[in-house]
């Protein structure tokens, strides 16, 4: 198998690896770089466990080869947090137990945030749409939509405080 | 294994015309990246085709539409231009997969997969839309329901792979939709499906195409079930013979996601409620 090398940047880092090129993104991200946020789940996109942004849009890493993110820019769940300062979402998933066993929550948290990114004020019809690609065992998802709804509303709510300083 | 990226079609042709073991076109991957990992194909080559400008274009004009084979169902999506004058395609296109899938999956590459339950396919029938097909000796222009052959074959030659997708000037006064029936709103895959677009003159239906997905080998085309509204305001009879013409199209399989009984009375069903809704989409009353 011909190694591929590969420069890219995650979650701000300048990166460089080299895999065989059949390798998926999550396998770099997970055995190569020592990202284990993202989980493994099905590998063939249907759990959402792996979801990573490639160019800002939410994607499954295991349906990704590592050979595609030349010269591209990937985020993962290791990225949300600045430094000890929970992202909203992070802190309402925690807030609403909006999560059990863990395993799919990095998923969730990523595609909840492409979500928002996108949509600042979605409507519970439209937060289950964008999370359908995400299974959870666990919790009914119903804890899921209440943080995610939290978390749109304090986001909301943050940027009305912005622009009206913005004004004064 | 080996990975290549080049940036022109011809070239990408070249290099799946010379492979000499088993090459493969990459674009979303969301079927191929699959079907390796369950150990269904072991590819020599991936040809990835997301560097050559013309398969990332999107184009929309008065002289037609233009969607290139690597563009995504999200970027198909995003663009409200091509959404308002196809909105049975566009529809089509998104209710593949979730938004993980949508980042990735390609139009092109749902019609080459060549399922019989591709969302995309009926409505792109329907719609009369066209592929740009390049080889290693030059280039043809092919209609989408010449493309799938069988279930996971295409009519492609090797050496071939699309280049885009190609809809019609739009005229005034028409209108198309796609539905699908699944057990599930998202994620799921089409146990029946039908794509009706139409143009009216006075009020009466001048033209249409109906298509339908997931009742046979391939997405068929069914003339009869345009024949049958064409000419009409789209009365309850010219809808009853449009779901008779659909029924009698199909010779789906029995399996778990539907009978064969089944499919074939909802196929009329769904082309019903779709002509419904092209018809007021094209300003029908």
């Amino acid at each position: 198998m011909a190694a591929v090398l590969v420069s890219t940047t995650i979650n701000g880092d300048a990166t460089e690896f080299s895999c065989p090129a059949n390798e998926s993104l999550l396998s770099v991200l997970r055995n190569r770089l020592g990202l284990t946020g993202a989980k493994e789940g099905c590998s063939t996109g249907d759990c959402g466990a792996c979801s990573v942004t490639l160019d800002g849009r939410i994607v499954c890493s295991c349906l990704v080869l590592g050979a595609e993110v030349e010269g591209r820019e990937i985020n993962t769940i290791e990225g949300m947090a600045a430094d000890s300062d929970l992202h909203p979402l992070q802190a309402n998933f925690i807030e609403h137990a909006a999560l059990q066993c863990g395993i799919c929550t990095p998923g969730f948290l990523m595609a909840a945030k492409a979500l928002l990114d996108r949509n600042p004020d979605p409507s519970e019809t439209e937060i289950r749409y964008a999370l359908a690609g995400n299974l959870c065992r666990c919790t009914g998802y119903d804890k899921i939509v209440r943080a995610v709804q939290a978390t749109a509303k304090q986001l909301r709510q943050l940027e009305k405080k912005k622009s009206r300083r913005k004004k004064a | 294994m080996r990975y290549q990226r080049p940036s022109t079609t011809k070239e990408a042709a070249l290099l799946l015309h010379d492979e000499r073991g088993s090459a493969y076109v990459l674009a979303g991957g969301t079927d191929l990246l699959v079907r390796m990992k369950l150990g269904h194909i072991e590819p020599d080559l991936l040809v990835d085709i997301k560097h050559i400008p013309a398969m990332s274009a999107l184009s929309h004009s008065a002289k037609g539409t233009r969607i290139g084979a690597a563009v995504s169902g999200a970027q198909l999506g995003e663009h409200t231009k091509i959404a308002k004058a196809w909105p049975g395609v566009v529809e089509a296109a998104n209710l593949i997969g979730s938004d993980q899938v949508q980042s990735r999956c390609t139009m092109v590459g749902n019609l080459c997969n060549a399922s019989p339950a591709a969302d995309s396919v009926p409505a792109l029938i329907a719609a009369g839309a066209k592929v740009a097909v390049v080889g290693p000796n030059g280039r043809r222009t092919v209609a989408v329901e010449k493309i799938a052959a069988g279930p996971g074959r295409t009519s492609l030659a090797k050496g071939e792979l699309v280049e885009a997708v190609i809809l019609p000037p739009r005229s005034a006064r028409s209108g198309d939709a796609y539905l699908r029936l699944t057990p599930r709103t998202e994620m799921d895959i089409a146990v029946v499906s039908a794509g009706v677009n139409l143009t009216l003159e006075r009020g009466r239906i001048k033209s249409a195409r109906v298509a339908l997905g997931a009742v046979a080998p391939t997405a068929l085309l069914v003339p009869a079930a345009a024949r049958a509204i064409i000419g009409t305001r789209l009365d309850d009879e010219a809808l009853e013979r449009l779901a008779a013409a659909c029924s009698a199209a199909c010779h789906p399989i029995d399996d778990k996601r539907g009978t064969i009984e089944y499919r074939t009375t909802v196929a009329g069903v769904l082309a019903k409620r779709a002509a419904k809704i092209a018809f007021q989409r094209a300003g029908g009353a």
